[in-house]
């Protein structure tokens, strides 16, 4: 019995020593949000933590896991890969900013016998995505791919099953450029989908189309990259046929863009720039002490942020994250240089 | 004296815990689906549609996805655990071959459920296209019965391990009593064997359900996430613990997150309600005289 207690008594004190250096340590940034720029913030992370020994804790619990933490106040920062909507923004009690951290892009993969390049305009992909296009022999397609053999085979549509960013930036590209999508379907992280099948995450989807000859489905660009899938250009909204890539998705975010940066990088008037791109984002409170962060916190936060979009940046090519634009980066800088500590500017 | 206060103490401390959790979970489920409850009240029960963004939430589509899934699944497999039972628990009931399947299936029993979808994924998917091109149909391979199939195959190391230690537990003075009137093996099994346990392996059976019931991984990853009422049993489905999984990392609105909470709050009262109803047939089964 008293052995019992004892043993007890040393599990409880061991326990509280651990914690007690795991507090101990330097001082620690917590984070949550958004996996789809998780390699790219673990490495910049990784790398700011050898430079400056300030410890960045992020969990990839997804974006909107990340906005509802970064509402109660339990992590310094959140992220997310779509914007917060208006309607949400008022569920905070304090304002919070977007400070943009790279651009993705999705992009279009198939599976077809030979696997050739194929294009696609606007229409032709809500045409797919309704279920209104069913054959891949549909003379809409033909006429898009002059010279291509297209084989007399079913269409089968596959998409994401769980809700995410990329189905975000990929309904919201097909709502600007479809009036039909965006009546009968509309954006959303998870949509009511008319066609196809569902399937879990990147690794999902590329599954399943890997599997069905015929199918066409959505994955980013960083997957299709690394994984060798073949994808088709889009025509933008200047009438180019854009192949998506690293230099074509940044290339969509040098225009005009919003000081809050709330925007997403979807069908952008930018001469070469792919269509299906978008931001992802760090969201923070304004006004830091309104997070409950302390002032050294605040100041070591806000140091991490104008890294990341500046020196951090040079990391992002090397993993197929596409860099900041020259215009996306200087907004950036003014809403890093808004941000206060009891109405205190922490940048000049 | 003391150690046995103590022992008790023990006991009961546990006992209270795990009914305090089970309460906690009912009760967060009912805080967590309120707005939703509040909204659609029962027509979230009939509703066909799920439209998270036009906040459009119904059920319907989800259940008949997980009851077809888990009954199907239930049909491919009470065949093969039986026969497994029958064949370790009367025909081989010690040995090499004994030995071998029992740890066999109780391999298939620990195999992690992401694993089991991968095989489907790229195992069993490939099959079932070529069924479905032969057949005529859109050839997805993925779908209902593709998601039963490898719920079947998760399942039948419970129902067929648990049958065998009940039909081991079938007196043997019955058995032999059974040979000696002259019966066959056939006939022994059939009038001694299974009368006797079958209250045994409908609890199995029980298992088996609620574990097909519940699962989330493998299925999801084989049963094309279509959030439609399916045609047949080859068409893409969805489950209640497949769309929840999917949707709650990323469901940003309240009501999104309140109606998937709701299919949760559905999940837990549905399995409840087939326990309940299984504890019953489980005593009616029960053969009189045993205590």
């Amino acid at each position: 019995m008293k052995n019992f207690i004892k043993t007890f008594l040393v599990l409880l004190f061991c326990f509280s020593l651990l914690s007690t250096i795991s507090f101990a340590g330097d001082l620690e940034l917590i984070g949550a949000g958004a996996t789809f720029p998780y390699p790219l913030y673990s490495k910049m992370f990784n790398e700011y933590h050898k430079q400056f020994g300030i410890k960045v804790n992020y969990q990839a619990i997804g974006s909107g896991g990340g906005i509802r933490q970064l509402l109660s106040k339990v992590v310094d920062f959140g992220a997310s890969d779509a914007f917060v909507s208006d309607e949400e923004l008022k569920k905070f009690t304090s304002p919070i900013v977007h400070i943009p951290m790279t651009a993705g892009a999705v992009v279009l993969t198939y599976n077809l016998p030979g696997n050739p390049k194929l294009k696609f305009t606007p229409s032709l992909i809500s045409n797919i995505f309704l279920g209104k296009i069913v054959n891949w022999n549909d003379p809409e397609i033909k006429k898009v791919n002059p010279g291509i053999n297209l084989p007399d085979l079913k269409i089968a549509v596959v998409h994401r099953s769980d809700g995410s960013g990329t189905t975000f930036i990929f309904t919201d590209y097909l709502s600007k450029v479809s009036k039909a999508w965006k009546n009968v379907v509309g954006r959303g992280k998870s949509v009511n989908w008319p066609a196809g099948l569902g399937a879990k995450g990147n690794p999902g989807v590329a599954g399943l189309i890997k599997q069905i000859p015929g199918s066409i489905g959505y994955v980013e660009l960083i997957y299709a990259l690394s994984n060798n899938m073949p994808y088709g250009d889009i025509k933008n909204k200047k009438g180019n046929f854009i192949t998506p890539s690293i230099k074509t998705v940044s290339l969509a975010s040098n225009t005009e863009l919003p000081d809050d940066m709330r925007v997403s990088l979807t069908d952008t008037d930018s001469d070469y720039g792919y269509p299906i791109s978008g931001f992802t984002w760090i969201l923070v409170y304004r006004d830091l002490a309104n997070g409950g962060l302390s002032r050294k916190k605040a100041k070591a936060l806000v140091k991490l942020l104008w890294w990341m979009t500046h020196e951090g940046q040079k990391y992002a090519k090397g993993l197929h994250y596409a860099p900041l634009s020259k215009k996306a980066q200087e907004k950036a800088e003014k809403i890093i240089k808004s941000i206060t500590y009891r109405g205190e500017k922490l940048v000049k | 004296m003391r150690k046995d206060r103590f022992f008790k103490m023990v006991l009961w401390v546990s006992g209270i815990l795990f009914t305090l959790i089970i309460l906690s979970i009912l009760i967060y489920l009912f805080k967590g689906s309120y707005l939703s409850i509040k909204t659609f009240g029962l027509k979230f029960l009939v509703n066909k549609i799920w439209d998270p963004v036009n906040e459009q939430f119904g059920l319907l589509p989800f259940v008949v996805g997980t009851l077809l899934t888990s009954i199907i699944s239930l049909l491919l497999a009470l065949p093969f655990s039986l026969s497994l039972a029958i064949l370790l628990g009367v025909f081989y009931k010690k040995g090499f071959l004994n030995k071998f399947l029992s740890y066999a299936t109780e391999l298939l029993a620990g195999i992690p459920s992401v694993i089991y979808g991968f095989w489907g994924l790229f195992f069993l998917v490939p099959i079932m296209r070529k069924i479905e091109i032969k057949l005529g149909i859109l050839p997805y391979g993925v779908g209902i019965l593709t998601a039963s199939l490898i719920l079947s195959i998760m399942i039948i190391p419970y129902i067929s391990l648990i049958s065998k230690e009940v039909i081991n537990m079938v007196p043997q003075d019955l058995i032999e009593a059974g040979y000696s009137l002259g019966a066959t093996n056939w006939e022994v099994i059939k009038k001694v064997i299974i009368p006797y346990s079958r209250s045994g392996i409908f609890a199995g059976v029980l298992l088996g359900f609620g574990r097909a019931f519940g699962e989330t991984m493998a299925v999801t990853m084989v049963i094309g996430n279509s959030n439609f009422l399916p045609k047949n049993i080859f068409s893409p489905s969805n489950t209640m613990a497949s769309v929840i999984a999917n949707e709650f990392t990323e469901a940003v609105k309240d009501i999104h997150l309140s109606s998937l909470i709701q299919i949760g709050l559905w999940l837990f009262l549905l399995s409840i309600f087939i326990n309940f109803i299984g504890e019953i047939v489980i005593n009616k089964m029960k053969v009189k005289g045993e205590k």
